[in-house]
């Protein structure tokens, strides 16, 4: 168990596959302005390598692998669909804002990317735990940025607001050009203390 | 006490370094300063005074941060400051130079290594970041000799010569009162000779050269009669000419080789026509020239003629 354990934290801390390993950047950059919008993307894609990542694993000693980008894909949709229905049903203003990037998980290349290096070599709970972990870690990257933007950007945090009527927001943090300013900086600061604790272990 | 070294020869010894070229820019920046606080009051000195020190101080505290030299004394950062405030209107609010000047200092100059590597235009990046961030505070303009207090809280409101091309909304002001600076606008780019007699003063120190200067304004001169534009009130209106002497002429962000800052000037000069005629923005002089310092690396991938070959048939 305590194997698993790591495979959880490897994903939100260690590996985490927005600030560590740079995947995702177009719903990391897109759905960023708000921190509820931030927050229903990372669940939404968060649900959807937990599953897809169950269901090829348990299946991957089925899958001829030639095929096997092709079959994840059609799994991972699968499970996009869901998600994307159950959000329209349930949650109907945070699917009209998200748009067209819930459909786009499909091609998240963070679910590709576990799907093809973690669940189709591993057990169905371990695949679990890394689905877990990693969709953690991607919710957590895009709350924090989604922070940032949103407060930064709107004088608010998820919808309400922190400041007087005196404060006037940068707007520019709402839009694409703050989205990149902001994540470079987010990563700046991460990347120090990262040197910085490395440092100590040497 | 610090190690000699020798570089290989020739060993020249020059009068200038990055200081006294510094200072040669903020001496040609006078003339718009005073032509600004002669127009629009003693504001523009509170304002330039809390960028300037708004810039040093931020260059300071991120080079004590990153125990690197102080690089203070090279006195770009207080080149940007005055840049940025010539780019401001005279009503912006106390925290818009602070707020400009870090933006400018340590997210487009310090981030990327400081002087000489960043690679767009800090001040016209920083205009460009306030304009989009606080669009309300950054286009309150006022015609000049409006008195007002240290809040601008009573600033009547009227149009620039470009927003009144635009949308109407206004008499257009002659083209003499645009030469002297007797209409609404930034701080700096409103008075046209004062930004000509700052460029003849650059041109005379040799701190800059003509081409990217020339080519800009020639560009949006040829531009504008193509299109049925007066050329010469567009030439004086807006930020063109301080923008074409002062900001487009940055040495990092601009190409090394003659013929690159001829197309790097005729690239800007379309790029603001274009904003202008067709753009939704009034103006776009700090927009083209954020889009041609990004172009600046591959425009210097045009190699000149290397000396001694081609051209002379054998």
């Amino acid at each position: 168990m305590s194997k698993n354990l790591k495979v959880l934290t490897n994903g939100i801390i260690k590996e985490n596959p927005t600030l560590v390993l740079l995947l995702g950047m177009c719903p990391t950059l897109a759905t960023t302005t708000g921190v509820i919008n931030g927050l229903g993307m990372g669940i939404s894609a968060a649900v959807v390598l937990v599953m897809a990542n169950i269901a090829i694993s348990l299946v991957r000693k089925f899958i001829p692998s030639k095929i096997r980008i092709a079959s994840f894909v059609v799994i991972i949709a699968g499970f996009v669909t869901m998600v994307d229905m159950l959000l329209k049903a349930y949650f109907p203003s945070i699917s009209a804002s998200l748009g067209i990037f819930i459909p786009l998980i499909v091609v998240n290349c963070i679910i590709l990317a576990r799907a093809e290096s973690f669940a189709s070599k591993n057990t169905w709970a371990a695949s679990a735990m890394d689905g877990l972990g990693m969709g953690a870690g991607f919710t957590l990257a895009l709350v924090l940025l989604a922070s940032v933007r949103e407060i930064a950007g709107n004088g608010s945090f998820a919808g309400i607001p922190l400041f007087g009527d005196n404060f006037s927001p940068a707007l520019v943090f709402l839009l694409p050009p703050g989205g990149f300013i902001a994540f470079g900086v987010l990563l700046a600061v991460i990347n120090f203390f990262r040197a910085k604790k490395e440092a100590k272990h040497d | 006490m610090e190690k000699l070294t020798v570089a290989a020869h020739p060993h020249i010894r020059a009068r200038d370094n990055t200081q006294t070229l510094m200072f040669d820019v903020i001496i040609a920046l006078l003339p718009p300063m005073i032509a600004g606080i002669y127009f629009f009051g003693y504001r523009v000195m509170v304002l330039l005074t809390i960028a300037i020190l708004a810039s040093v101080l931020s260059e300071w505290i991120w080079c004590k941060l990153q125990r690197v030299p102080n690089t203070v004394w090279d006195l770009s950062a207080v080149v940007s400051a005055i840049i940025l405030v010539m780019n401001l209107p005279v009503t912006a609010p106390l925290w818009i130079p602070i707020v400009g000047s870090i933006f400018m200092i340590i997210i487009v100059k310090m981030c990327f290594g400081g002087l000489g590597q960043n690679f767009v235009n800090p001040a016209a990046a920083a205009r460009i970041f306030l304009v989009v961030s606080f669009p309300a505070a950054m286009t309150k303009w006022v015609v000049p000799f409006t008195k007002l207090d240290i809040f601008a809280s009573q600033a009547i409101t009227s149009a620039t010569p470009l927003a009144i091309a635009k949308y109407g909304g206004g008499e257009l002001p002659s083209i003499m009162s645009m030469y002297l600076g007797f209409t609404g606008g930034c701080i700096g780019e409103t008075s046209v000779v004062a930004i000509l007699i700052g460029f003849i003063y650059l041109l005379w120190r040799k701190v800059i050269k003509w081409d990217t200067t020339i080519a800009y304004l020639a560009t949006v001169a040829a531009f504008m009669l193509v299109v049925g534009n007066n050329p010469v009130f567009h030439l004086f209106a807006g930020g063109l000419m301080f923008g074409a002497v002062f900001m487009a002429t940055d040495y990092t962000t601009s190409p090394i080789t003659a013929r690159g800052r001829v197309i790097f000037g005729v690239g800007l000069g379309l790029l603001t026509g274009i904003i202008r005629v067709f753009g939704g923005y009034p103006e776009g002089v700090c927009l083209s020239i954020l889009v041609m310092n990004v172009l600046t690396p591959l425009i210097d991938k045009i190699k000149p003629r290397r000396f001694g070959t081609g051209r002379v048939s054998s």
